[in-house]
C-alpha cells in the first residue's frame, strides 16, 4: 500500500516538473487552435458597442467553418469589461495569465485600453487593432506591442487640413473643439496638417466642456470672427446644436464635421436635414445604410454573412460592419504568420501589412503597417451631405505626414 | 452565542490560509484576492454605517473614488510614495464623510438613500470636470510598486500581503470599535434613536462620526485599489459600484464584521461565474444567484453561519436523557 503511494507521488512529481515550461514558447497555440482574447462592454454605459465583440466572434466562426487558418481553428475568448478600467485590467490579466491567449484583439474603449496598455507591453502580448480612435495607440517606440485600427483623430484632422490647403488656400478657419483629449487630438491634427500656414489661417478657436448646457455663444463668436471655414469637433449632442445655430444665424462656412458625429440618425436628422446640407466629413468605410452600395459585392457578402452567422445583429448598425472588417484584418495577420504563431511573429506580421484591401473599406483604401507605423488605416475620403445622404467626392486623401 | 474563542480559532485558520495562498496561486489569482480584500475593507466601512448604524448609503462609491483619486493625484502630481498616500486618503475621506454626515442628519431611511444616490451619480462627472487634477476622462496611469525593503516578492505578492495586512488591521479596529461603548451607542441609535438620546447618547455627533469613519474605511480601500490596478478613471466609479457595495453587505450579512469577507467574495467572483455560465445574459444569471442567496440565507452568509452555529450548540447542550432512554 505504502509503496504504490510513494510511486504515485513520484510519478505525479515527475509529471509536474516536466510539464512546466512547454507553454511558454507559443502561448495560446496548439496544433489545432489559436486562442485570441478580447474584452468588450457587453454591459454598462457603452453596451451598445458590445455588438462589435459579438460580430468578431461571428466572423471567426465563418473562418473556422471554411477550414480555419492553415489548419487551425480560432478559439475566440471575449470577456465583459462593462467599460470599467479595473474590470478590463482583471479580464485582460485573466486572458493573458490564465487563458494564455496568443494575442489580444480589438479591446474596446480609450480608458479601458489605457488601463491595460502598460501591462500588455510589459508582458509582450500583441495588443492589436484596438477599437478606439485616440492617436496615442500609434506609438511603437514606447509601446511596441500596441496597434490602433481606425483612422485616428489626428489623421482625420490632417486630412481636412490637406483638403483646405488645396481648395481654400485663403481660408479663415474657425475651430470649435471639446476641451479634453479627444478634442485636442483633432485640433492637433489640423494644426499639424496646416503646418506653417496654421498661424495665418486659423482666426479663432473656441472650446466647450462636455458638461456645458449649450455652445450657442461659441458659434456666434466664430461667425463674428469672419471665419469662412469651420472645423467642428463636437460629440453628437453638441454637433446638433452647432449645426442648428449656424443655420439659424445665417452663417454658411465650409463646414467640416468630425467623423465621430457623422451619423444620419443621431446628428443630421435632429439638426435638420436642410441645415445639414453641405456638411463635409471624412469616411473610411462604406456606410451600410447608403443605397449606393446596394449592388456592391462587398456589401452583399456582408449581408449574407450577417444572416448566416450573426442573425440577431442589426443590419443597419455600422458597428457590425466595423467588427466584420477588423476581424478580416486579424485573419489576414494570422494567415501571414504561416506556421510561426509565436507572439513575436504575430506582432511582426501585424506590423507588416502591405497594401491590403478589405471589401467594406472605401474603394482604394489600402491598409499599411510597419514597425514605425502602427496606424493601419490612414486614408479617408471626404463626403458631402446632400440633404439625404453622404455623397463621396474627390479622391482618397492621405494624411499629410510631418 | 458561540464562545469568542471559536471566533478567534476560525479567524486564525482563515488568516493562516490567506498567508499561505501566495505560494500556491498564480499572480492573476493573487490580484483577484487582493481585490477581494479591498472590497472587504470597503464593505466593512459601509456595514458600519448601514448595518450597525442604520443609515442607508447608496453612495459609498463616491468615498471609494475620493480615496482612489487622493492617492492617484498625490502620486502623479507630487510624487508622494504610495505608502504615505494611504493614510492621507483615509483622513481625507474621514473629513469628507463627516462633512456629508452633518446635513445627512436631517434625512432618514429612504430619503438619505436618495441623497447618497445623488452623490454617487455626481461623482464621475465631477471627476471629469476637474480635469487638471484628475486627468478628466483619460484618468491617471500609475506604476505598480515593487516590494520594498528588498523582500523577495513580486509586485502581485507584495500587494496581496499589503491588502491582507491592512484588512486584518481594519477588522481589529472595527471589532474593537463596535464591541465597546461606541459600538453600543451606534447600534442603539439604529434600533431606537429616541431611547438612545434619552440615555444621553449624542445622536447627532455619533451619526456624523460614524459617517466619517465609514467613509474612511471605504476611502482606504479606494486608495489601495488605485495602487493595485495602477489606474484610475471616472468610469471606474459609477453608480453601479455603489449599488454593488450595498449588494455586498446584504449578501455578506448586515451588522457583521465577518460578513464583509463573504460579501467581498460574492461581488468579486459571482459575476465571473455568471459569465462562465452564460455568455448571452450574464447579469441575468447574477440576478439568479442573488435571489438564490437571499432566499437560502435571508440574514446574509454571516448571519446564516451564526444561526447554524447557535442551533448546533443548542442541540449539543440538550441533556442526553431527552434523546435516548433515561439510564436504567
Amino acid at each position: 500500500m505504502r509503496k504504490s503511494l510513494l510511486l504515485a507521488l513520484l510519478a505525479a512529481f515527475g509529471l509536474a516538473v516536466t510539464s512546466g515550461p512547454t507553454v511558454a514558447q507559443t502561448p495560446g497555440v496548439t496544433a489545432t487552435e489559436i486562442k485570441i482574447g478580447n474584452t468588450n462592454p457587453y454591459s454598462g454605459p457603452a453596451s451598445a458597442y458590445g455588438t462589435i465583440g459579438k460580430s468578431l466572434g461571428a466572423y471567426f466562426k465563418k473562418v473556422n467553418d471554411e477550414g480555419g487558418i492553415n489548419g487551425r481553428k480560432i478559439n475566440y475568448i471575449s470577456y465583459d469589461d462593462s467599460y470599467s478600467p479595473p474590470k478590463a485590467v482583471e479580464m485582460v490579466r485573466k486572458l493573458v495569465e490564465q487563458d494564455e491567449v496568443a494575442a489580444l484583439f480589438q479591446t474596446l474603449g480609450t480608458p479601458t485600453n489605457t488601463a491595460i496598455q502598460k501591462y500588455v507591453n510589459q508582458q509582450k502580448v500583441p495588443h492589436l487593432f484596438v477599437a478606439t480612435g485616440a492617436t496615442k495607440w500609434n506609438d511603437p517606440k514606447n509601446f511596441p506591442w500596441t496597434m490602433g485600427w481606425q483612422p485616428n483623430y489626428q489623421t482625420e484632422g490632417r486630412v481636412y487640413a490637406a483638403y483646405i490647403m488645396k481648395n481654400f488656400p485663403d481660408a479663415k478657419i474657425g475651430i470649435l473643439y471639446q476641451n479634453d483629449d479627444y478634442g485636442k487630438d483633432y485640433r492637433k491634427g489640423l494644426h499639424d496638417g496646416l503646418g506653417e500656414a496654421a498661424k495665418k489661417m486659423i482666426v479663432m478657436e473656441q472650446t466647450y466642456e462636455v458638461t456645458d448646457p449649450t455652445i450657442d455663444s461659441q458659434i456666434v463668436n466664430l461667425k463674428n470672427s469672419g471665419a469662412n471655414v469651420f472645423f467642428n469637433v463636437t460629440i453628437p449632442k453638441f454637433a446638433v446644436q452647432a449645426i442648428k445655430k449656424a443655420h439659424d444665424i445665417g452663417w454658411k462656412p465650409a463646414h467640416f464635421l468630425n467623423n465621430v458625429s457623422s451619423s444620419l440618425a443621431t446628428v443630421l436628422k435632429p439638426a435638420g436635414l436642410e441645415a445639414s446640407k453641405g456638411l463635409i466629413t471624412a469616411l473610411y468605410m462604406k456606410e451600410i445604410t447608403d443605397p449606393q452600395w446596394k449592388n456592391d459585392k462587398g456589401f452583399q457578402d456582408w449581408v449574407t454573412w450577417m444572416k448566416k452567422y450573426y442573425p440577431e445583429g442589426a443590419l443597419d448598425d455600422q458597428s457590425n460592419a466595423f467588427g466584420y472588417t477588423a476581424a478580416q484584418a486579424m485573419t489576414q495577420v494570422l494567415k501571414q504568420c504561416g506556421s510561426d504563431l509565436s507572439r513575436e511573429n504575430i506582432m511582426k506580421q501585424a506590423a507588416n501589412l502591405k497594401n491590403v484591401e478589405f471589401p467594406l473599406l472605401l474603394p482604394g483604401i489600402k491598409v499599411n503597417t510597419s514597425p514605425t507605423d502602427h496606424a493601419p488605416i490612414e486614408q479617408e475620403q471626404l463626403a458631402k451631405f446632400d440633404g439625404e445622404r453622404w455623397v463621396l467626392f474627390g479622391e482618397l486623401l492621405e494624411a499629410v505626414k510631418k | 452565542m458561540p464562545p469568542r474563542s471559536w471566533t478567534f480559532t476560525v479567524a486564525g485558520i482563515g488568516l493562516a490560509v490567506a498567508l499561505a495562498l501566495p505560494f500556491f496561486l498564480s499572480n492573476f489569482r493573487l490580484f483577484q484576492f487582493s481585490q477581494v480584500y479591498i472590497y472587504a475593507m470597503a464593505l466593512l466601512g459601509l456595514n458600519i454605517l448601514t448595518g450597525y448604524n442604520g443609515q442607508i448609503s447608496l453612495g459609498h462609491g463616491a468615498f471609494y473614488a475620493v480615496g482612489a483619486y487622493t492617492t492617484a493625484i498625490m502620486i502623479d502630481q507630487w510624487n508622494v510614495p504610495y505608502g504615505w498616500t494611504i493614510p492621507v486618503a483615509g483622513l481625507v475621506c474621514l473629513v469628507v464623510g463627516f462633512l456629508f454626515g452633518i446635513p445627512a442628519l436631517r434625512l432618514e431611511g429612504l430619503y438619505l438613500a436618495l441623497a447618497t444616490f445623488a452623490l454617487a451619480l455626481a461623482v464621475p462627472q465631477i471627476l471629469k470636470y476637474f480635469e487638471h487634477w484628475t486627468g478628466g476622462s483619460q484618468g491617471i496611469v500609475l506604476s505598480k510598486p515593487k516590494a520594498p525593503w528588498g523582500l523577495k516578492l513580486n509586485p502581485d505578492q507584495w500587494l496581496y500581503f499589503l491588502c491582507l495586512g491592512l484588512l486584518v488591521l481594519s477588522f481589529i479596529l472595527a471589532s474593537n470599535l463596535l464591541r465597546g461603548r461606541t459600538g453600543r451607542a451606534i447600534v442603539a441609535i439604529r434600533d431606537n434613536p429616541i431611547a438612545a438620546q434619552s440615555m444621553g447618547v449624542n445622536t447627532a455627533l455619533y451619526k456624523s462620526l460614524t459617517f466619517g469613519v465609514s467613509a474612511a474605511y471605504t476611502g482606504v480601500a479606494g486608495a489601495l485599489s488605485a495602487v493595485t490596478v495602477a489606474y484610475v478613471a471616472p468610469d471606474s466609479f459609477d453608480v453601479f459600484r455603489s449599488i454593488t457595495f450595498l449588494v455586498g453587505i446584504v449578501i455578506g450579512g448586515l451588522a457583521s464584521v465577518s460578513g464583509a469577507i463573504f460579501g467581498a467574495l460574492f461581488i468579486q467572483f459571482v459575476p465571473n461565474w455568471a459569465m462562465d455560465i452564460s455568455k448571452a445574459a450574464p447579469w441575468a444569471i447574477y440576478g439568479v444567484f442573488l435571489i438564490g442567496f437571499m432566499y437560502a440565507m435571508p440574514r446574509g452568509i454571516a448571519g446564516s453561519i451564526r444561526l447554524a452555529t447557535v442551533r448546533w450548540l443548542r442541540r449539543r447542550a440538550e441533556p442526553r436523557g431527552s434523546s435516548g432512554g433515561s439510564p436504567r
